[in-house]
This record gives structure tokens, C-alpha cells and sequence, in this order.
């Protein structure tokens, strides 16, 4: 069903609403990884030799942590993108021009809202 | 070593060329506004933008520079591997959809956006021409490092072939031309490095004792017996003179042809005290290879190394005989022997990745090191054997930008913490990254494409982890300069992948310094005349301007490229990382989540974090070693990577300078 149309102070709340939302989850997710790397560069620095021990398949901390420091930032950003929201569309405060043409028509993210300009 | 050039690599190459250059020219007639030129109408798809990120950034110094580094010291390559993708956290995370909100056509736009100050736009364009000219030299170094083996052709040339291609793809269409160069190049880069890791996978592991043989253990009193004159293995023993007799750690036997020597050098045979695979669990023996040994009497084992000497009539002499390809004349050989397997096997056949990584941990690598030896007709370097075991060559630790994690000195940690910080806070601020945000239509599409180039760039450099221990174990490295390593890798496989590799490797440098000239051109053309000098022009003319200045800076590049020739510049990556850190991402950051952030706080931001961070670097150690050859103890900083100092303070200094700036309650009001 069709949602009925927002005015505009409601698209623009809309617009900070979802950027502060997707803002917040940035730096949740930013967090989590910033924690995991700096593990893995406080160990190299002042634990080498941890790096050393096997831990799984017969494959040492330095391996392992490595990958999957790598394999961590790629689920990390596909879990930021399927939670994130779209902004709806909105003038650009600084150019005014269209900041989002067509917010929603390729995304798949959920809360995606569809504003009426008029 | 001598390369024979590669004519299907200048085939494939050209091929290369011409296409891109077709393109550009095709894709030139429907960009003549500023909004095409800088920023591709903003209407690139996301999925294309991703792979393009990953042909943006990963520059020579990635492909060549890490599998190279790899290849020569094992695991501490891949650190920069996870340095490099991390920071893409922090593009993704923090910066991609501000940046996109915010700017329009450079970096300078998204941080002037709330204050319209020519003096952000200036103290910005200056930092973004700073970034991208340390960037810029390594690659067009790195292009003629890569044509001089492959075509034969001087450095100059290769130098200014790239910088002419770069600059007809940048003239022509702007980021329209360099997006879908860097797509190309990307997509290339990622698919050719995955069938190159299948084939290292296929091949699996193989001992080779032949090309450089070992004769032992013997008793050190026979050796000193024999060294004068006397014979080792049934082969004639050349009496050290002419300077050799200095360094009796050396042996040269006669060969059977006569054409100069076999160099053999004697090593102390040291037996493992913690098993037989070399693995300690509590420390080492301070030796700092990290197995626990202990000598075993005086025995020991002569092991065949190469040398080159540099006469004073500036001819070459390789092992004691002249340097070329004729008969009589002799080249260094190429290397990358495993000397042992687990269980004493010859091959392993194909192996999956990870019984890949852990039958290499239970190996023995023959890594090589070198060493200056002054003889009387010339200064040789000698490159001698260090024949390691695989669980040492999987660690951190090796390389000697990274040994210092293993001493005891602080300040080598320091020094780590700092590289690891730069490398994270460094690619979210690199102008030529961050204006591709621009050629997107909206923030969800700045998102995904970063999704999708954090996926290309992780996989690409898991594939550099096998690329560089693949080369390590080929028998096809150059002991001389191992930037060429994954090249020669392909070599080992097919003439044909060679060329393949050695022609992306000529792209992987078109894609990145295609970015850091539209980068510099628009510091230029839209920060520094339009922004700060004020000029007001029309789109076609912003255009025609921004096309002049990446002719201009093109030719700089060019220059810089030739005169850099003979200096190590890799480390000039890392340079730009530290300053772009330091000078960019505080005010980036600050000014997205500190509403009292002012224009003076950004500009001093910028400002101290690029004068602090090069001023750093220029005092350092590494800097008064590699360029001013100096003594690196002579330098006044303590250590030489900057980002742990030069980054807070540029926070800091925004924070000080904001709140001695902040407007009054009076004149906040009026500016309401």
C-alpha cells in the first residue's frame, strides 16, 4: 500500500533522522572493528610471540587474526549495509541540487520512506 | 639479473592501451560540463564504483610492493595487506555517506561545505596536491622499473609512456574515462591474481637442492685447512686474494669451465634444541630468529651465494666473471628454494589454501640476505643463503621495518604502532579515494560501493599472501629487486600469464595515477583558482582549466619520475598515508561530529597535521638513511612513522583553535 505523502519539514526530519540512525550505526560498527584490530596490533607489538601459537588447523594466531581481520571487514560492511537507511529525497543544503534522485529505487535496505516533493 | 624482453607482454600491453585509450576518446564526447569532468554526472552504478575503488587503490606499491615484500620476508608484507584494508573500515564506517552528502566535486568542497572559507579550500588543495604528489612518484618510478626488464627500454621511457598514456585518459574524459579505466583495471587485477594463486595452489610445494647446493657439515679446521689452496667436495679451492682473504667466511671453488667462481659461505651448523621443527614456544635464544639453538661444535655447512662486483671502470663482474648473457660471461640467478619438506618428500602436488600455509609452516625456505664486501678491484655484494624454517617466514617480525617488535627497544614499537595507525586512519583520507564518492548518485550508493570494493580489495589481498609465498618458493625471484617477484611468478607458470601480469601491472599504474592527477587537477582548477584566487568561470572553461592543470601536473610527474630513478621511493606510499592521516581525517572527522568545530580550527588542522607529519618525516631516521644518506642515528625525532603523534595533535589543534574561535553568542545569533 501506498504511504500517503510528508510535507516537507517532515521529509527534512526524515532526512536527519536517518542520517544521525545510519551515523550511530557507523560508529557502533567502527567500534567493534577498531576493538578486533587493535588487538591484533597490540599483540604483534608487544606479544610476538603469540603470533606463533597454532590455534586452528594447524594454522598460527598471525593466519588466522589476518584473515580474519579481513574476512571480519567484509561482514562488518555487509551487516552496516543491510541495516543502514536510505535518506530520503532531499535538497542538498550546500548546492541545492538532488542529493538523491532515487533514493529506494535500487535499495534494499529496510525503513526506506518514499517522500513526495510536492 | 638480465630479462629477455617479452614480446607478448608488449603485445598484450598495447592492447591494454589502445583499448583504454579508445574508450576515453569514446566516452570524452559526452563529457564536457565541470559535473562530468570531476564527477561523472554523479551517475556511475555503484557495483562499477566499487570495483573502480579497488582499481584506484591498489597501486603498485600494493601489487608489486607487498607480494614482493612477502616474497622476500614472509608474513610482515601482509601487514601492511590488513593495514591497507582495514582503513577502509573507517572510509566505510565514518566517512562515505558525509563525504557524499557534503561535497561535490573534491575533498576541499566537503570540508568548506558549512563555511564557504577560501582559506579551507587553500590550506585543502595544498594538502590534496601534497597527498597525491608522494603518491604519484612511486608509481611513475614503479613504471619504469617495469619497462626497463620487460621491453628493454630505458627508465625515462617507461616513465614518460605512462605519464602521456595518463594524461590522454585524463584530458579526454576526466573521472567518466578514469572510472572505467580503474573498473578495467580493477576487475583484471583481482580475476588474473586469483588464477595466478590457483596455479601456485596446483603447483604446490617443491624442494629444490640443485640450483644452489649445500656441501656438509664439515669440521671448520679442514675448511681453514683447505681454504688456502686445498680442495672441498673433490673441487679445487681458489687461494682468497684480492681481498677475499678479509672475509674468510667465504669460499671460492673452481668450475669446471673456468668462467670465474662458485661462491660458497661457511655457517655455523646450530642445532635445534626444541625439536626438530624449530618451533619454540618460549622465546628464542636472542639470536633473533626465534628458535631456541645451541651451537654444535665446529662444524659447518658451505652454502652457495652469488656475488656482483662493481669494478672501478664501472663494469660488473658476477662470481669473478663478466656480467652479461655471452659465452664466457656470467648473470645472477634467479631464486626461491624450499630446501626441506615435512617428512623428507620431494613435492607436496597440489595443495588446498590452508594445507597450503601449514605444510609451508613445517618447510625450510632458503631466504637470501646480502652484504657489501670491499675486494681490491671494487665493492662486491655478496647474496648468501638464510635458510629458514617455514614457521618463522609465517610471523611477524622478519622484515626490518618490523624486527624491532621483536627487541627490546620502545620506540620500535612506537615506530609499529604508528605505521599500523597511519595505514588505518590513512585511506579514508586520501583525496584521490575520496572523490569517488562524488561520482555516485546518493549516499546508499556511496555505501554499497564501498561494500563492494572492501570485498574486491580483502580478496585481492588474501591473493597477495599466496602471491608473495608462491614467488618465495618458485625459483624465479630476482635477488637483486624483488619488486618484480609477481611477474616473475607468472613466468614460472606460462610466457603468455607473464605477459598477462606484466601488462596489468603496467594498468595497475594508468588506474591509480589516473585518480591522483584528476585529484591534483581539481586541487588545482576548482580549490586553488576558483576557491581561493576567486576566478570565476564557466563550466567549459572550469574544464578547459582543470585539463591544463593535469597536463602541468602530469608533467611533473613525469619529471619526478625520471629524477627519483635511482632512490628507493616505496616507502613514499607510506609517506602519503602519514601526512594524509594527519592532515585530512581530524578536520574530516571534526567537522562531521563536533558541531563546535570552526572554519580556523579546520584550517589549523590541516595545516599542522601536513607541516608536523612532513616535517616529522624529513627528520626521521628512515628519511636521513634512504635520502640524505646520512646516519639514521644523526636524526632528531625518535622514530620515523609519525601518525601517532602527528594525528592527536592535529585533533588537538582543532580543538583549541575551535574553541578559541568560536563565535559569540551575539554573532552566532546574527548568523542565524
Amino acid at each position: 500500500m501506498r504511504e500517503p505523502p510528508i510535507t516537507a519539514d517532515a521529509a527534512a526530519a526524515g532526512v536527519e533522522a536517518t542520517r544521525l540512525h545510519n551515523a550511530k550505526l557507523g560508529m557502533i560498527h567502527f567500534a567493534v572493528y577498531l576493538a578486533f584490530y587493535l588487538g591484533f596490533v597490540f599483540i604483534n607489538a608487544f606479544r610476538p610471540g603469540w603470533m606463533e601459537t597454532i590455534v586452528l588447523a594447524g594454522l598460527n594466531l598471525a593466519i588466522v587474526y589476518g584473515f580474519g581481520l579481513i574476512v571480519a571487514a567484509l561482514l562488518l560492511a555487509l551487516l552496516y549495509g543491510r541495516l543502514c537507511r536510505t535518506v530520503p529525497v532531499a535538497r542538498d543544503p550546500v548546492f541545492g541540487v538532488d542529493e538523491a534522485g532515487a533514493a529506494g529505487a535500487d535499495d534494499t535496505t529496510s525503513g526506506d520512506r518514499e517522500v513526495d516533493r510536492s | 639479473m638480465i630479462y629477455d624482453p617479452s614480446w607478448s607482454a608488449v603485445i598484450v600491453f598495447l592492447l591494454f592501451v589502445i583499448g583504454t585509450i579508445g574508450l576515453s576518446a569514446r566516452l570524452g564526447r559526452s563529457t564536457k560540463s565541470t559535473e562530468g569532468y570531476f564527477a561523472a554526472h554523479g551517475q556511475i552504478p555503484w557495483a562499477v564504483n566499487g570495483i573502480a575503488f579497488a582499481g584506484d587503490y591498489l597501486s603498485a606499491a600494493s601489487f608489486l610492493g607487498i607480494c614482493g615484500m612477502i616474497a622476500s620476508y614472509g608474513y610482515d608484507g601482509f601487514l601492511y595487506s590488513i593495514g591497507y584494508l582495514a582503513g577502509w573500515v573507517v572510509a566505510l564506517f565514518v566517512i562515505a555517506e558525509p563525504m557524499k552528502a557534503l561535497g561535490r566535486f573534491t575533498f576541499a568542497d566537503a570540508l568548506d561545505a558549512k563555511f564557504n572559507s577560501p582559506g579551507i579550500k587553500a590550506a585543502a588543495g595544498v594538502s590534496t596536491l601534497a597527498v597525491s604528489m608522494f603518491y604519484l612518484i612511486p608509481q611513475m618510478v614503479g613504471a619504469g622499473v617495469l619497462i626497463r626488464p620487460l621491453l628493454g627500454f630505458p627508465h625515462w621511457v617507461g616513465v614518460v609512456m605512462v605519464g602521456i598514456v595518463v594524461i590522454t585518459i585524463v584530458v579526454t574524459a576526466g573521472m567518466v574515462s578514469t572510472t572505467w579505466v580503474q573498473f578495467l583495471k580493477g576487475s583484471l587485477l583481482v580475476l588474473f591474481s586469483g588464477v595466478l594463486v590457483v596455479a601456485v595452489l596446483r603447483r604446490g610445494l617443491e624442494v629444490d637442492r640443485e640450483s644452489f647446493p649445500a656441501i656438509g657439515p664439515l669440521s671448520a679446521d679442514v675448511l681453514a685447512a683447505e681454504s688456502s689452496g686445498g680442495s672441498i667436495a673433490g673441487r679445487p679451492v681458489i687461494p682468497p686474494d684480492g681481498g677475499w682473504e678479509d672475509h674468510p667466511r667465504y669460499v671460492r671453488l673452481a668450475r669446471p669451465d673456468g668462467v670465474g667462481f662458485d661462491l660458497y659461505r661457511a655457517d655455523p651448523i646450530r642445532e635445534q634444541a626444541a625439536g626438530e621443527d624449530g618451533a619454540s614456544e618460549d622465546g628464542d635464544d636472542g639470536d633473533g630468529d626465534g628458535v631456541d639453538e645451541e651451537d654444535a661444535g665446529d662444524m659447518v655447512m658451505l652454502r652457495q651465494g652469488q656475488s656482483m662486483t662493481e669494478l672501478a671502470n664501472d663494469e660488473w663482474l658476477v662470481d669473478g666473471a663478466p656480467f652479461g648473457q655471452g659465452e664466457g660471461e656470467r648473470q645472477l640467478r634467479p631464486v626461491g628454494q624450499i630446501t626441506r619438506l615435512p617428512g623428507d618428500r620431494d613435492s607436496t602436488g597440489s595443495l588446498g589454501p590452508i594445507a597450503y600455509l601449514t605444510t609451508l609452516s613445517e618447510s625450510e625456505v632458503a631466504l637470501w640476505g646480502s652484504e657489501k664486501v670491499e675486494l681490491a678491484d671494487g665493492t662486491a655484494t655478496v647474496y648468501f643463503q638464510k635458510p629458514t624454517p617455514g614457521s618463522q617466514v609465517l610471523r611477524p617480525g622478519e622484515h626490518p621495518v618490523f624486527a624491532g617488535i621483536r627487541g627490546d627497544d620502545p620506540t620500535a614499537r612506537i615506530n609499529f604502532l604508528s605505521l599500523m595507525l597511519a595505514l588505518f586512519c590513512g585511506t579514508a583520507s586520501l583525496p584521490h579515494i575520496l572523490i569517488r564518492y562524488y561520482t555516485v548518485k546518493d549516499g546508499a550508493a556511496a555505501r554499497k560501493s564501498t561494500i563492494v570494493g572492501i570485498a574486491s580489495i580483502g580478496f585481492f589481498y588474501v591473493l597477495t599472501l599466496y602471491l608473495g609465498l608462491g614467488a618465495m618458493t618458485s625459483g624465479s625471484m630476482d635477488v637483486t629487486n624483488n619488486n618484480m617477484a609477481a611477474p616473475l611468478l607468472a613466468r614460472a607458470f606460462s610466457p603468455w600469464l607473464f605477459a598477462i601480469i606484466s601488462a596489468i601491472a603496467f594498468t595497475t599504474v594508468l588506474g591509480t595515477v589516473s585518480g591522483l592527477i584528476l585529484a591534483s587537477s581539481g586541487a588545482v582548477a576548482h580549490d586553488l583558482l576558483g576557491g581561493v584566487l576567486g576566478l570565476q568561470l564557466s563550466g567549459t572553461s572550469q574544464v578547459r582549466v582543470a585539463k591544463l592543470a593535469a597536463v602541468a601536473v602530469g608533467g611533473v610527474a613525469i619529471m619526478l619520475g625520471i629524477v627519483f630513478e635511482e632512490l628507493n621511493v616505496s616507502y613514499l606510499v607510506g609517506w602519503a598515508f602519514s601526512v594524509a592521516a594527519s592532515a585530512n581525517l581530524p578536520a574530516l572527522v571534526m567537522l562531521l561530529f563536533w558541531p563546535r568545530t570552526t572554519k580556523q580550527g579546520i584550517i589549523a588542522s590541516v595545516i599542522v597535521g601536513m607541516v608536523s607529519s612532513l616535517g616529522w618525516i624529513l627528520l626521521s631516521a628512515d628519511t636521513f638513511a634512504k635520502v640524505y644518506g646520512l646516519d639514521p642515528d644523526a636524526a632528531p625525532v625518535p622514530f620515523s612513522q609519525p601518525g601517532i603523534v602527528t594525528i592527536p595533535l592535529s585533533f588537538v589543534t582543532l580543538v583549541i583553535v575551535s574553541m578559541l574561535t568560536k563565535p559569540s553568542n551575539a554573532t552566532a545569533e546574527r548568523s542565524r
